[in-house]
């Protein structure tokens, strides 16, 4: 009785199904294509919210499935950004200085050129030279491939220290902040090379494009609902098989699965790098949306905020995961935004600007303490009324009586 | 005869207590040893040392034909050289199915990259299936194993040790929690494992012992105190004095 990938995970089907409706619609609903009902920074905010969701996905795997509570991930998700930001920044200035340097009647040398750009990029952190982590930020080629080298590097060093030291649960979340933390601090610094705590800025123009931001958003929502979907079924195709079976053995028994022969620490260490390349991709195609990094990025906050969201969406199911991201970042936007009316009690008006923060923690506490599952729960509560999973035993009292197989032809 | 597995002079000690007391224990490649003694008599503590849990402070622990040293392996390397642990208490993964807990089990490649990419071949699926007839979970295949009774999450784990086809089976208290017929066929699943690989089993049932029929070691405050068959153990006055007599 085997059955197919695709069989076995039906909720696969209808979430690319989703996205990919989602996708078309907000294509015919945005300026660029079709009827101009949504703004343009609204497409942008729908176009980061589906990084999220990948950035979400990546942490259910590493949490939901296979037990590491990472505090962490969101300092992948912003080098990916960083990496993807130094090129955007390199070439647009270039673009840019050139233009303005072909009326002076001497050509400037490639020497000068460097120069000025560099004036241009570190003029705010008071220099001109450009740092040798820069080496490689006029090729575009080059910077793609630092997008998943260097958070995966990062990811490969530090989790082969963790688990190799068998650094496990509060620990290891603590660890993770850590590592968060000291990265946001050394990227603080005008000496770290990236303009400190003013960041990298303007990456929503694209060198050498000249279409408007407009087009531009739409082309990074298709990218971004194309890396989603990608995502996603990397994610189901790990986590299908034994291997899937292995990570959550490491999740439910770690020592368990280490006398079944598994060495526990490599499939941490390669669920670990896997989602923090994963995290990065998200990243590299989200700050372009937001048009700047700075530091405050890869505060240790921005990844509890990611445990939030998937605890909320529902942990060990990666549909739950995106639900969550979605849904929390949306809302979000929506109370940070303003939009949300005050409540005025007379001697006291919630603003919810302030107390949105009161608003999901209390969330928070109320799903891990009443419904564990999250909204993802829902889906089995519902499923389960239609269709219970009897796991192969006899409807009836006998065994004459008829079988689960053939109940479901 | 050559042994399997020689521990010889091994003594562990946790925060001044000496757990296991110059120890030295022997068996073949197909015998079937019984481990009975009083609480902290250190049964568990041998079983981690072997497993690779535990480092002793001294002693030497000698595995196979080429007489590889355990102490320096890893857990997961010392269950791929061939020794299977069934714990205490029923330990499966209840989150999971019968089937996915035995296809774990299976002797295939354990690296992560060959793991991802690896699919049952039909040789592995009649292996599994073949497996759960002899625990007797035939019918119970694709059920969640956290819905199986007490009884039957033991012979799962057995189930599974016999998946990894160890060349010795470590069995800690096998018949914990089980009802008489449930031991019988434990007792059955045991002894025919032995039939071709060394089967260590800790028990505190004098009488589940009695049904194993075979050489059995009592070991007290970290060593061996006396060893041969059970009829013998038993008359032991030492034996009687520190465990029967109790």
């Amino acid at each position: 009785m085997r059955q197919s990938f695709i069989f076995r995970n039906p909720s696969l089907l209808i979430f690319l199904a989703c996205l990919a409706g989602f996708t078309l619609a907000i294509t015919l609903l945005s300026h660029a294509y079709g009827s101009a009902f949504i703004s343009t920074s609204f497409v942008k905010t729908l176009g980061k919210t589906l990084c999220l969701c990948l950035v979400a996905i990546a942490m259910d795997l590493v949490w939901g499935y296979c037990g590491i509570l990472s505090l962490g991930h969101f300092a992948f998700f912003g080098l990916g950004g960083y990496m993807i930001g130094m090129w955007l920044m390199y070439a647009r200035t270039e673009l840019i200085i050139v233009q303005s340097l072909a009326n002076a009647p001497i050509p400037a040398t490639p020497q000068e050129l460097r120069d000025a750009i560099g004036t241009q990029i570190f003029g705010v952190v008071g220099s001109a030279d450009f740092p040798a982590i820069w080496m490689f930020a006029h090729s575009f080629w080059a910077q793609m491939a630092l997008v998943v080298l260097v958070p995966g590097l990062l990811a490969l060093v530090f989790g082969w220290l963790a688990f190799r030291s068998r650094v496990t649960g509060v620990y290891l979340s603590i660890l993770t902040q850590a590592m968060t933390l000291a990265l946001s601090l050394y990227l603080f610094q005008n000496e770290s090379g990236l303009r400190g705590n003013n960041g990298l800025s303007g990456l929503q123009n694209l060198p050498g494009v000249t279409a408007s931001q407009d087009f531009i958003s739409i082309w990074f929502l298709w990218a971004s609902a194309l890396a989603l979907g990608l995502g996603y079924l990397l994610a189901a195709w790990v986590v299908s098989g034994k291997f899937g079976s292995v990570v959550r053995g490491i999740r439910d028994d770690e020592a368990r699965v280490r006398f079944l022969g598994y060495s526990v620490e490599g499939y941490k260490l390669f669920i670990f790098t896997l989602t923090a390349i994963i995290a990065a991709i998200a990243g590299a195609l989200y700050y372009p949306q937001a048009g700047i990094i700075n530091p405050g990025e890869v505060a240790p906050i921005a990844s509890i905020y990611l445990a939030v969201w998937v605890a909320i969406g529902g942990r060990g199911r990666l549909y739950g995961a995106v639900i969550g991201a979605a849904l929390v970042s949306l809302v979000s936007t929506w109370f940070t935004g303003g939009l949300v009316p005050s409540i005025r009690l007379g001697f006291y008006t919630i603003d919810w600007v302030d107390w949105w923060l009161v608003l999901l923690g209390l969330s928070f506490v109320l799903v891990t303490l009443f419904a564990p599952k999250g909204i993802g729960g829902l889906v089995d509560l519902i499923a389960g009324r239609l269709v219970p999973n009897r796991h192969g035993a006899d409807y009836g009292p006998d065994t004459g009586s008829l079988q689960e197989s053939e109940g479901r032809e | 005869m050559s042994n399997l597995l020689e521990v010889s002079g091994v003594s562990v000690t946790f925060d001044g207590f000496r757990a296991i007391n110059n120890l030295s224990f022997q068996i073949g490649s197909a015998e079937m040893r019984a481990i009975i003694g009083p609480n902290g008599a250190g049964k568990t503590t041998f079983m981690d040392i072997v497993t690779g849990k535990t480092r002793p402070d001294s002693g030497k622990v000698l595995w196979g034909e080429k007489t590889q040293n355990l102490l320096k392996m890893s857990e997961a390397r010392i269950a791929q050289a061939g020794i299977g642990r069934k714990f205490q208490r029923p330990t499966v993964f209840e989150d999971q199915s019968v089937r996915d807990n035995l296809m774990m089990a299976l002797q295939n490649p354990r690296a992560p990259v060959p793991v991802l990419f690896w699919r049952p071949a039909r040789k592995d699926s009649t292996r599994v299936e073949a497996l759960a007839e002899q625990i007797g979970l035939a019918d119970a295949l694709a059920r969640k194993s956290g819905e199986l009774s007490h009884g039957q999450k033991q012979w799962l784990e057995i189930g599974m040790l016999l998946a990894q086809e160890p060349r010795l089976l470590l069995v800690d208290e096998p018949a914990a929690g089980m009802t008489l017929a449930e031991r019988e066929h434990t007792t059955d699943l045991l002894k025919e494992a032995a039939k071709s690989r060394a089967v260590v089993v800790v028990e505190h049932d004098m009488e589940f012992v009695r049904r194993l029929e075979c050489k059995v070691t009592v070991l007290h405050e970290g060593s061996v105190l006396a060893e041969g068959s059970l009829d013998h153990v038993t008359a032991n006055q030492e034996v009687i004095d520190v465990y029967l007599g109790r």
